[in-house]
């Protein structure tokens, strides 16, 4: 027998014992980054320094562990952290590559031309970049006044730029967290208890009996806190219903798996309604006294019987009626859960609004094992002068249009800086602060043509990507292991606050978010509202107001505070919600005025073109963004993403596992590169999977040198390259984006012809 | 003493922490890893079962690897931990064939490495570095001669398996359904 080594033994044991590797090892192979002088670093032998992860959206408090040489050794979860209870996740665990990564943005870069008109980008010193700042964002406002320059942010370095452009004079900005994720979701549950659910979400999990998954991927999407969570539900026996098209991890831990025909589920939500008010499974009492247009929806249901969702969603009558009992018998202590990337099928807010609707029959909101009523340590705001009022904001924007954008719209941001639009509210200059719209916002075609149409761009970010190819300048910023940003104020069980303070200086020329936006902010004029030289005198007036220090915070990291209001509802209690009639909003009176259906309806979303699969694009545990894949460690754990395709389709395209395809959509852009196949029965005969974030081409050249993410350059398809039928929801102005549609290539599309 | 990990498959995840965390509390070099991630998928669709099995050295009561060392680099330590004393390995991969869990690399400075069951945490009184950071805590380490340690009471109280078990090595790991 010849020599085994992994890869191999993997082709065995996927024949035999059908088994699949899910962290391969690696081909790219570099050496450990950090010194062997001390092999092993025990935390107890360490020096410590808080930090606030960055490297998804939950913002899990640890403390970063450092050696005698001052190098990082790891990065390891605060005890006391309600967010991640001690515990990262992968991403947290793996941080530390994102200071490491040797493929970072590390001095200011200035686009140049050369004779022959071609741009590249040259090194620069930060004076001579922030001196093209401020000429770019004056001359913007010269032509166009301040507002027609926008700010796209993410994370928590976003709030220095909001600040910034706040001062200034510009309210043109936005998230794609907002419209490319959660913002359906905050406005069916803003519609329909007066009140969203921010993050995390307050799902009360650890108490619940029974918990309702919709296309939400605990697990693969590692919501620190929320995964915790499910596994004590696990631990006591609890019931999960999970409802998706995939065979997802959680659907495997799961007490029952519908597996949903993707694009219905409203329907699906509107029998069980329909059982849970007919068959009397819904709390009474709690309908009767916080509850507006039960009759209404009562009679609204009545048409969305089990029989009827059945044909609609594929799964039988008899699961539903199953699965609806289920949830009832927990009731109180059933959640369905919000979701949180919950742009789909451009009726988003329609969907949410029907899980608030079950949640509230089921009498969960502000209930042990329901919806928790969290509470938040108000810190003051910095003292400075008023901000200058803008003509027109993003509210102007998309607030007309929709009633519930209830923050910036970033697709519709962009849409106004296309070149055919001639409106008032025109968009001329682009600042990017940790976001690449590129992967972010879809339908890359139109954005590119967006970018293009800019007479002004700023990036600032950690990490070359897409985006940076656009920039007229590109500003290096620091790591959050590196970078003291505001103080993480979460809303949870415990009021609480978290530091994220620099645990090393940063790397190469790279500065933080707050000396970066300071020091254009002074070049701007803007000295009053910067009465300060160091963050740091900001945030330790703040924590004195509530009556901590920084040094203090320093040495606790998380600092927990007294609740001064019940946490659930108590007997009987009088509570006035803030909708219109002070009640939970069954039929939403404000949706009836504003012309939007006032119960959620059904309506068809259209089916898969002929020749054509279903789109279906996700999470995978071990990365969040484009931004992470680079990372060396996280990248070490999938380096490459897999098209998922089930065996019936596999037979009929003739594909073999890891065998080299290409995707095509409907509107004939085919994908940049190529992927491999993954044949597995966890996906639908009719749909195809992809990992989200892959597919990077964020090449650019820096005096005649290429820069790019190396490890995950060209690795995969990019779902937002073919995401091309975009959704938008009329309530929000969100993009539902999974009703999108590819055809598998087997021959190199980009093959050169040969010549005999 | 006879240490040992349950681990149940039940709540895992498969999201790599163990793996990430190992990586980094050993200095284990790019392109190489001492433990893993298997998802095992049974059934057609839409009639499956799934779980992941995080896998690494069982450090077996027969220990295979140990036998085959002509140098005696290979060897168990007090609580049935086995080891590979690098200094005297001369990295000539008997081990390597001889482990049925293909547990053991070639590590590029020329010897053989693998789990250690983070011995070196172990004797501080910590969890193996894989087993402290699981967000599911689906991970157990402790002491198995001991029948009221943690890990004694879930592998009596719950249905479990080992891997391979034909291969008669007597593995220490244990997988909780």
């Amino acid at each position: 027998m010849g020599k085994l080594n992994r890869r191999d033994f993997i082709k065995i044991s996927g024949g035999a014992a059908a088994g699949a590797m899910v962290t391969p090892p690696l081909t790219n192979i570099f050496q450990s980054f950090v010194s062997k002088k001390e092999k092993h670093l025990l935390e107890g032998e360490a020096t410590k320094v808080s930090t606030v992860c960055e490297v998804c959206f939950w913002n899990c408090a640890g403390w970063v562990y450092k050696d005698r040489e001052n190098n990082i050794r790891k990065v390891i979860g605060n005890d006391i952290d309600p967010h991640c209870n001690g515990r990262l996740c992968p991403r947290g665990t793996g941080g530390l590559g994102m200071y490491y990564d040797n493929d970072r943005l590390k001095t200011p870069l200035i686009r140049v031309k050369s004779k022959d008109g071609k741009q590249s980008f040259r090194k620069a010193t930060w004076d001579e970049a922030l001196d093209v700042i401020e000429k770019g964002m004056k001359n913007i406002e010269k032509k166009y006044g301040k507002e027609s320059m926008a700010l796209l942010f993410h994370g928590k370095t976003g709030p220095h730029f909001e600040h910034l452009f706040k001062a200034w004079g510009s309210d043109t900005m936005g998230e794609p967290a907002g419209a490319q994720c959660l913002i359906t979701r905050e406005a069916g549950f803003i519609a329909t208890y007066g009140s969203g659910l921010g993050s995390p979400e307050p799902t009360d999990i650890t108490n619940a009996d029974c918990l309702v998954l919709l296309g939400h991927h605990i697990g693969e999407n590692m919501h620190n806190g929320h995964v915790q969570d499910v596994s004590t539900l696990i631990d006591r026996g609890g019931t999960i219903i999970t409802v998706d098209p995939r065979f997802s991890t959680m659907a495997a831990h799961s007490t029952s798996w519908l597996p949903i025909k993707p694009g219905t589920d409203i329907a699906l939500l509107l029998a069980w309604m329909n059982v849970i008010i007919n068959e009397e499974l819904y709390d009474r009492d709690y309908v009767a006294k916080y509850t507006y247009g039960f009759e209404e929806l009562k009679q609204h249901v009545q048409k969305y019987s089990p029989e009827w969702a059945a044909g609609i969603t594929t799964i039988p009558a008899g699961d539903i009626y199953k699965s609806a009992r289920q949830m009832g018998g927990g009731s109180p202590r059933t959640i369905v859960h919000p979701g949180r990337h919950t742009a789909w099928y451009g009726d988003d807010t329609q969907r949410t609004r029907a899980i608030a609707i079950l949640n509230a029959l089921l009498g969960a909101w502000g209930r042990k094992g329901g919806f928790y009523f969290t509470e938040k340590v108000k810190l003051p705001k910095e003292v400075h002068p008023p901000f200058p009022k803008p003509k027109w904001t993003w509210k102007n924007i998309s607030k007309e249009k929709h009633k519930m954008a209830i923050m910036g719209i970033t697709n519709e941001i962009m849409d106004n800086g296309l070149p055919e639009y001639k409106g008032p509210y025109k968009v001329k200059g682009m600042f990017f602060t940790a976001t690449n719209p590129i992967q972010s916002i879809p339908d890359e075609d139109k954005i590119k043509r967006i970018l293009e149409n800019q007479e002004f761009i700023v990036v600032v970010d950690t990490m070359p990507s897409e985006i940076t190819g656009y920039a007229d300048v590109v500003l290096p910023e620091a790591t959050y292991l590196e970078r003291l940003d505001h103080i993480r104020t979460s809303h949870h069980k415990s009021p609480n606050i978290a530091l994220r303070y620099p645990a090393v200086k940063p790397r190469w020329e790279s500065k933080p978010g707050w000396w970066i936006a300071r020091e254009i902010g002074l070049r701007l004029g803007l000295k009053d509202f910067y009465e300060w030289e160091d963050f740091e005198e900001v945030l330790d007036w703040q924590l004195k107001q509530v009556g901590s220090s920084m040094e203090e915070m320093k040495k606790l990291g998380v600092k927990h505070f007294p609740r001064k209001t019940p946490i659930y509802l108590k007997k009987d209690e009088d509570y006035w919600f803030n909708t219109n009639t002070g009640k939970i909003e069954l039929y939403s009176t404000d949706f009836a005025e504003w012309g939007y259906d006032p119960m959620p309806t059904y309506k068809p979303h259209g089916d898969i073109p002929a020749g054509y699969l279903r789109l279906i694009y996700g999470r995978i545990p071990m990365h969040t963004f484009g931004r992470t894949l680079n990372n060396p460690y996280l990248n070490e754990l999938k380096n490459e993403p897999k098209l998922w395709v089930n065996p019936k389709v596999a037979r009929i395209y003739g594909l073999n596992n890891e065998q080299e395809v290409w995707l095509q959509n409907p509107k004939g852009k085919i994908s940049s590169f190529s992927i491999k196949v993954r044949i597995t029965e966890r996906i639908r005969h009719n749909s195809v999977f992809l990992p989200h974030g892959f597919g990077n081409k964020g090449r650019i050249f820096v005096d005649g040198k290429v820069q790019e993410m190396h490890l995950t350059y060209g690795r995969g398809i990019s779902d937002a390259e073919m995401i091309s039928n975009v959704l938008i929801d009329p309530e929000t102005g969100g993009t539902g984006m999974k009703n999108n549609f590819v055809k598998i290539l087997t021959d190199n599309p980009y093959k050169k012809e040969t010549t005999s | 003493m006879r240490y040992g990990m349950a681990i149940e498959v039940n709540k895992c995840v498969g999201c790599a922490d163990c793996v990430v965390a190992c990586q980094i509390e050993n200095n284990v070099p790019m392109g190489y890893s001492r433990d893993w991630i298997m998802e095992h998928v049974t059934g057609t669709y839409p009639v499956l079962n799934m779980h992941f099995e995080s896998q690494r050295c069982n450090h077996c009561d027969d220990t295979p690897c140990v036998r085959t060392c002509p140098t005696g680099a290979s060897h168990v330590i007090e609580g049935g931990i086995v080891k590979v004393a690098q200094d005297d390995c001369i990295g000539c991969g008997a081990c390597i064939e001889a482990c049925p869990y293909d547990a053991r690399y070639f590590h590029p400075d020329g010897y053989v490495d693998k789990c250690t069951f983070c011995d070196h945490r172990v004797e501080e009184g910590l969890d193996p570095a894989c087993v402290s950071v699981c967000p599911t805590t689906c991970m157990h380490f402790g002491d198995l001669d001991n029948p009221d340690s943690e890990i004694s009471k879930l592998i009596n109280s719950r249905e479990n398996f080992t891997l391979i078990p034909e291969a008669g090595t007597a593995p220490q790991i244990f997988y909780l359904k």
